[in-house]
């Protein structure tokens, strides 16, 4: 039971991983950019969300709306100043540019909320557990542990934090496949994504469609920044950066530019995540991470779902 | 090509009077009363060095490692570990041998890992090589936490995770303590630092100006070129991220030995892109512009802290905006046809100067 | 050995059923050249014919799907870039790839890279050989440059060079590599006639100084029918003439697929 209860784990903490991880591959693909800063994006939402849901006037629903907003419009505004201008600057200056705009929304938080961890409430707080499962007895959904009284202990329990972090990952990767292959807008930013250059010439507007990309990426980080602070509830100044560099991991594990690469990555290394934790090292499992982040980029630089690019000479 | 030559001469003859002239200062203790930059000066000479390392790969080969500090930590754990075996074993063993040793070991360790990193990592380029060496100084420092190493009268006994068991206790040294870090015989002075920051710019400057260092500029610039005029790219680059390891190792050991105690957290993702920051505001390859931006932002702050907390709490956020800045200004199609602008009216100027003051030349 | 024997000892280049597959797409098909040495030679088609596709097989960027390439009786096919530089051919590019951050002369000196024998710790350490060859380095690169009339600008950052002197540069660099074989891709594109005249004595005089075999990609029919002896007109990747240059320049064929119908 250990073990399912593990793989759980990891399939939630790879959802939200999948979630930021399909900003990193969007922007990958249409911008052709590593932004640095998508994982302080998701710290800042996370700010964001406390601080509304902190304050007695707003509840949970315009809480996340105001979160979302916020990151959306961070995302375009970063996007428009910092880094369009940097269209078609040599790649060193763009990804220098993103680790200065990672930095700044860092230290911007730092200045304004301390570097004390802030404790998250979660979003689900005070709800029972989604599933509990019980030696000899059988499953138990929505509700407190009904064996209490006789000192019985569930063997898997499953987190209502857990249970809406997969749900909502999964709702949002089927609504986004959707937009991209059902809407003009979606057909636009794959155009751009398969060849800036040839899009326009049909009439596309990259610029349009680049913030756009940046626009459904940054919503879908504050989703994440909710999903994750609810799941671990401390949230630093630093909290963005490492998953963010995780989801981009898991972005190139599953090959970057790709879309489903990205969810079947960010899930996969949750789980590998997870596991490491479980039966390996407690401290060693970033270092596992990113041994696996090498390991891929040396035996298969295109990741699972990637395509191979080649310079036109 | 004179202009060059003189340009790179005074960097090397500049460095090198400051450098003398602050170490005999601090010796004579003529700088005994601020003690504040007393105590960096030894630092700022180590940051020096790495900046100088790090502006190989960068500057000069135009690739972003973001893992700089993995190869810091690299050269630090094993010169701080080879000079505690030696001092263990023989401790009647001077301690400017015993550094040399360290130095030795350390710089050929680290340029070892960069070798085994680069191999696979020279096959990558931009965004990815960036996200892999990140992933290597993250890993490096991950396993530097959680590596323990106690010596006693039976030899080395090494634990991972957990210190090692079935030690002899009375006789035994930890040597290396996990997270906790290690405490290396301090064995430098300024004088030290001095040396090898001379010698790291002379190697950096040496490098630059012979074809090895071209062919790394070239591959640089456009490595399909490079290839068509013969010039084997992942050779270079390897050449070129191997020497900046192995002196970023060098650095490393160097700050072992400075320091009464280090630990390994130290050498993180934001250490390299503090480095990292050094380097591109003192402006990409340029050896001369690394040392003065070292200097100055390392000095800076600790200036600002004496005037008001707040502005040195906000020092991050000033680089990080000049940063950004930089970049806009270096690159971003506005701010170029600015400064061409600017330029063309500036040369106008001079010129018209020139013509009223009849100084023009024949 | 019979290889060599086969390719007459008067033959430069030779060029045998070269072909090569970008996923469904045939993008040269069965080539076959002849390049005499010291010949000036012209390979002509519309936009899109696979003539700088035929010299990225030529200097190994891309690996020919079928056929061999000869240079000087040598196979080299399947061969890299590298290789293929040290064996003899030396190349321009249609979008100037220079090294632009850095200077004219030290784009020239990294051609010479590979004459030269002094090793990495010597030019750290600064041993005597290292001032010798980089002496004769200069020198030499300095000549070069002269030749192209580039002397003047030899500290200048080689992006700032007008686009004229760029092209010049990217071929003096192409010659310090010491080729057999100098590849121009388009080497008119961007120029006004004035500059096209002097890029055609140029390219004469290079040719009779460095006893050079060269053969030119270019759209310029002035260009190409004032200097070029030989021919092969490409289209749709396949051979549509070859011959003298006239004879070439007056096939009704040629002229329709120029013109369309």
């Amino acid at each position: 039971m250990g073990f399912i209860s593990n793989i759980v784990d990891g399939i939630s903490l790879g959802s939200i991983y999948a979630l930021i991880a399909l900003g990193y591959t969007m922007v990958y693909g249409i911008a052709k950019m590593l932004n640095f800063a998508h994982g302080d994006i998701i710290m800042v939402g996370g700010y964001a969300a406390f601080i509304t849901m902190a304050s007695n006037w707003c509840p949970i629903w315009l809480a996340l709306v105001i979160t979302v907003t916020v990151c959306t419009v961070l995302g375009v505004v970063i996007e428009k100043l910092a880094y369009r201008p940097l269209r078609s600057s040599p790649p060193l200056a763009v990804l220098i540019t993103a680790i200065g705009v990672s930095y700044l929304l860092q230290n911007i938080a730092l200045l304004t909320q301390s570097a004390t961890p802030r404790m998250f409430t979660s979003i689900v707080d005070g709800m029972p557990p989604f599933l509990q499962v019980f030696k000899g007895k059988g499953a138990v959904f929505f509700s407190e542990n009904p064996y209490k009284a006789e000192g019985l202990k569930s063997e898997l329990t499953i987190t209502m934090e857990t249970f809406i972090a997969i749900i909502v990952s999964v709702a949002i990767m089927i609504a986004l496949t959707l937009f991209i292959n059902k809407t003009k807008a979606g057909k636009a930013m794959l155009a751009c994504s398969e060849d800036r250059g040839a899009a326009q010439l049909m009439g596309i507007n990259a610029n349009a469609t680049i913030t756009l990309t940046f626009a459904i990426g940054s919503a879908l980080a504050a989703v994440a920044a909710v999903l994750m602070c609810s799941a671990y509830p401390k949230l630093t100044p630093y909290t963005g950066s490492m998953p963010g560099i995780k989801a981009f991991v898991a972005a190139v594990f599953g090959g970057i530019g790709s879309i489903p690469g990205a969810m079947i990555g960010g899930i996969l290394l949750g789980i590998i995540e997870i596991l490491s934790k479980a039966y390996i090292s407690m401290q060693l499992s970033d270092a596992i991470v990113f041994l696996v982040l090498i390991i891929v980029l040396v035996v298969k630089p295109t990741g699972i779902m990637g395509k191979k690019t080649n310079e036109k000479v | 090509m004179k202009k060059q030559k003189l340009n790179n001469l005074i960097t090397i003859s500049g460095t090198a009077v400051l450098c003398v002239v602050m170490a005999t200062l601090m010796s004579v203790g003529a700088l005994d009363r601020s003690n504040m930059l007393k105590g960096m000066l030894v630092l700022i000479g180590i940051h020096i060095i790495w900046a100088l390392s790090l502006n190989l790969t960068v500057g000069v080969l135009g690739e972003l490692s973001l893992g700089h500090a993995g190869f810091m930590c690299v050269g630090a754990i094993f010169g701080g570990t080879v000079s505690q075996i030696i001092q263990y074993n023989a401790a009647d063993c001077p301690g400017w041998i015993r550094l040399i040793i360290a130095l030795v070991c350390s710089g050929i360790m680290a340029a070892i890992f960069g070798i085994l990193i680069g191999i696979p990592v020279m096959r990558l380029h931009g965004d990815y090589l960036a996200i892999v060496t990140l992933g290597f100084g993250e890993i490096m420092k991950s396993l530097a936490n959680n590596i323990f190493l106690t010596i006693d009268k039976n030899g080395l006994h090494f634990g991972f995770t957990n210190p090692p068991a079935n030690v002899d206790e009375a006789s035994a040294k930890q040597i290396l303590k996990g997270s906790i870090g290690m405490q290396a015989p301090q064995d430098t002075n300024i004088w030290w630092v001095v040396v090898l920051l001379m010698i790291t710019l002379i190697v950096m400057m040496t490098f630059i100006n012979s074809k090895s260092g071209r062919a790394c500029m070239a591959v640089r610039d456009n490595y399909i070129a490079a290839q068509s005029v013969g010039i084997n790219v992942t050779k270079f680059r390897l050449m070129a991220f191997t020497i900046s390891a192995g002196i970023a190792g060098v650095g490393g050991a160097l700050y072992a030995h400075s320091v009464p105690m280090i630990a390994f957290s130290k050498f993180d993702y934001n250490f390299s892109i503090l480095i990292l920051v050094f380097v591109v505001l003192g402006g990409l390859g340029s050896m001369r512009g690394s040392i003065i931006a070292t200097i100055i932002l390392y000095v800076l702050p600790e200036m600002l802290r004496k005037v008001n907390q707040n502005l040195a709490n906000a020092r991050m956020l000033i680089y990080a905006i000049i940063l950004i800045a930089l970049m806009l200004w270096k690159n971003a199609p506005f701010f170029i046809g600015l400064r061409e602008k600017l330029s063309a009216k500036f040369k106008r100027n001079k010129e018209n100067a020139d013509i009223t003051s009849g100084g023009a030349e024949v | 050995m019979s290889e060599a024997a086969k390719t007459s000892s008067d033959i430069m280049l030779e060029v045998k059923e070269l072909s090569i597959q970008f996923g469904g797409l045939r993008a040269v098909d069965g080539l076959n050249l002849r390049v005499k040495k010291h010949q000036l030679y012209g390979l002509i088609g519309p936009n899109g014919a696979g003539k700088t596709t035929v010299f990225n097989m030529l200097t190994g960027v891309y690996k020919p799907t079928t056929g061999v390439i000869y240079l000087d009786g040598a196979n080299i096919t399947g061969k890299s870039p590298v290789e293929i530089n040290k064996g003899g051919i030396a190349r321009t590019f249609q979008n100037i790839r220079l090294f632009k951050g850095m200077s004219v002369l030290d784009n020239v000196k990294v051609g010479m890279q590979n004459q030269t024998k002094y090793t990495t710790i010597e030019g750290i350490l600064r041993l005597p050989r290292y001032f010798r060859e980089e002496k004769q380095m200069n020198e030499k690169a300095m000549e070069l440059l002269k030749v192209f009339e580039l002397d003047g600008e030899c500290d200048a950052l080689s992006q700032n060079l007008p686009y004229g002197k760029q092209r010049k540069l990217e071929i003096a660099r192409a010659l310090a590599t010491n080729p057999k074989l100098l590849l121009l891709d388009e080497p008119a594109a961007g120029m006004n006639p004035n500059e096209t005249a002097e890029l055609m004595n140029t390219i004469r005089f290079v040719r009779d100084k460095f006893d050079m075999t060269i053969l030119l990609i270019e759209h310029d029919m002035k260009l190409v029918s004032g200097i070029c002896e030989e021919l092969t007109v490409l289209n749709f990747g396949q051979e549509l003439a070859q011959g003298g240059t006239s004879a070439v320049l007056n096939d009704p064929k040629v002229i329709t697929a120029y013109l369309g119908e």
